[in-house]
């Protein structure tokens, strides 16, 4: 396995500082499996009501890198974790505070829309109620109030009650970013949101995240080079498990350092 | 090369479908022996009955006895296995999902169980029942029977919880969810359309086991009333009229197999409905 990369004569990694003070602060993380160091000594701030775009060819490490930030590694013995991750200064590693509660600061997308298996109407007020919300009145205005979040209240509104897997995998997938939003978090965690969606559906998710991204903090994992142009403020490239350059997206676009994210760029066109 | 690969498909293909005719033409011979030797002696009195003083000599009465003793038996030895399954299928799923190799260990634990002959698990609440100083009772043989199908039950809803994609997993996490909430709340609505044959297999079993009950649930021609009475149960009482020299009672042993293939029947039938129905809810 190659963990190098070249680095041209006098290459300096960009050490830009975010514009925004960041929300989430890695540091020296890493993360082993049995056989692999998966993510090697990470040390990276996200910036606050930004896109964050992680890019990097495939097994680099970026949905590894997005599951330790909820701690979704925990579903896995083989995989050990070192380092801190700050979020809201909580080093949410070795936090005594009660899991639950730091995951649903954060909404996660992952590459296939996964619908509870009940109504559209409970998979958003499912999140809430086992937040302990139970009011029929207010459920039902936050049910209304995130579905239109999505766009997808004019779509559904007369089939609340019928089950989420009758949607499109599209409709699904806003569906899922309204049950992840109905928790109020901070944060959203997308992996590949888009993989499986047709271009329009796609498109629709994209304008949300702008939108979204007045009151959350996104950190978002693509292969679409076009759509970390066209969405991106803050780019972090990964390669073996290595951040190997990070900085504003104009920068990181215009202007890449490095020899391999040069090239990541000329064959992403 | 071509007329080799296709003379080979037409070979297979030509083998699969005669074995399968060969499985169906058994399946409906037994079927029709049965059906020929029993239908004469199926009558109202069969099913509406008790056994009357000379009923094993060939006059009146009917298997009511057993009938009900084995719905009794079957269905609440399946509702008890159903209680004690469930959390153990979702707790290997849900809090045990990590540890692959304690997963492995159980799964093969569970496959042995259900390998093992019922007649051992007779044996094995017949022991119990000495040792407690009871009597041959319903209530013994619906504890036997759970014991005997809970690892049916239990392997079969962890085959259905297994398809459950990781990403409904960490979805549900990603929410908030406790692991007791995914469990409940998420994987036992997702998996409910599988539990359904999860359920109908080990009431099969539950019902038509005769080995399992010969020392734990005894034997009588009345009605159970009670859990501590003893039951009878079809099989048993099939078991009892085949051994017969009379003629008649023959054929009401077949008549008597005849009717438990139509209860297997129709709750296999009706579980399939239910769950098909499950599923294009979807
Ligand atoms: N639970 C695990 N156990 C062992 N190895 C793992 C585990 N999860 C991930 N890995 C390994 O970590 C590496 C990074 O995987 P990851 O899924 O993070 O890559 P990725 O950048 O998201 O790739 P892709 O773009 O294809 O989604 C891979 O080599 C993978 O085999
Ligand atoms: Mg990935």
């Amino acid at each position: 396995m190659v963990t190098t990369f070249n680095k041209e004569a006098g290459d300096t990694v960009q050490v830009t500082v975010p514009v925004n003070p960041p929300i989430i602060n890695i540091s020296n993380l890493n993360v082993f499996s049995k056989k692999e160091h998966i993510l090697k000594n990470i040390n990276i701030g996200i910036p606050k009501n930004k896109i964050t775009v992680l890019l990097g060819p495939s097994g680099c490490g970026k949905t590894t890198l997005l599951k330790c930030l909820n701690r979704l590694t925990d579903l896995h013995s083989d995989l050990r974790l070192e380092g801190s991750i700050e979020i809201d200064g909580d080093d949410i590693l070795h936090t005594k505070k009660d899991i639950t509660q730091i995951r649903q600061k954060m909404g996660l997308l992952l590459q296939r829309p996964y619908p509870l298996p009940m109504s559209i109407y409970d998979n958003i007020a499912y999140g809430l109620k086992i937040k302990g919300i139970t009011n029929k009145k207010i459920v039902g205005e936050k049910v209304e109030k995130h579905l239109k979040e999505v766009a997808l209240w004019d779509e559904v509104k007369d089939r609340l009650k019928s089950s989420a897997q009758s949607l499109s995998i599209g409709q699904q997938q806003r569906l899922c970013l309204a049950r992840g939003l109905a928790v109020e978090p901070e944060i959203i965690l997308a992996d590949e949101p888009t993989s499986a969606l047709d271009p329009i559906s796609s498109r629709v998710i994209e304008e949300e995240f702008l939108q979204l991204k007045d009151h959350y903090t996104l950190i978002l994992v693509t292969h679409i080079l076009r759509q970390a142009k066209r969405i991106a403020d803050y780019v972090i490239f990964m390669y073996y498990g290595e951040i190997v350059e990070h900085g504003n997206a104009a920068e990181i676009f215009d202007n890449p350092q490095t020899t391999i994210l040069k090239e990541y760029l000329r064959l992403g066109h | 090369m071509t007329l080799r690969r296709k003379l080979e498909e037409k070979f297979f293909h030509a083998l699969s479908a005669l074995f399968a005719l060969f499985i169906v033409f058994v399946l409906v011979h037994i079927i029709w022996s049965i059906f020929q030797k029993g239908i004469s002696a199926l009558s109202w009195q069969m099913v509406s009955q008790e056994p009357k003083g000379g009923f094993y000599l060939g006059k009146e009465g009917g298997i009511l006895n057993a009938i009900a003793g084995s719905f009794y038996l079957a269905i609440a030895s399946t509702i008890l296995a159903f209680i004690i399954s469930l959390p153990v299928a979702l707790f290997m799923n849900i809090y045990l999902i990590k540890y692959k190799r304690t997963l492995t260990g159980i799964r093969f634990f569970l496959d042995v169980l259900w390998g093992v002959p019922s007649i051992v698990y007779g044996a094995f609440g017949f022991v119990i029942l000495i040792y407690l100083g009871m009597k041959t009772s319903l209530g013994a043989g619906i504890i036997t029977v759970a014991v005997m199908i809970a690892p049916i039950m239990i392997r079969a809803m962890d085959e259905v919880l297994k398809t459950i994609p990781i990403g409904l997993q960490e979805a549900a996490y990603a929410l908030g969810s406790t692991k007791t909430e995914t469990a409940y709340k998420i994987f036992f609505r997702q998996a409910l359309p599988g539990f359904a044959t999860a359920v109908l297999l080990a009431f099969g079993r539950g019902i038509g086991d005769a080995a399992s009950v010969l020392f734990t649930t005894g034997f009588t021609d009345y009605v159970p009333q009670k859990l501590s009475d003893p039951a009878a149960t079809l099989p048993l009482s099939i078991f009892f009229q085949l051994g017969s020299p009379y003629d008649e009672v023959q054929s009401r042993a077949y008549a008597s197999a005849i009717i438990l293939i139509f209860i297997v029947l129709v709750i296999s039938i009706s579980a399939r409905l239910l769950s098909g129905a499950g599923k294009s809810r979807k």
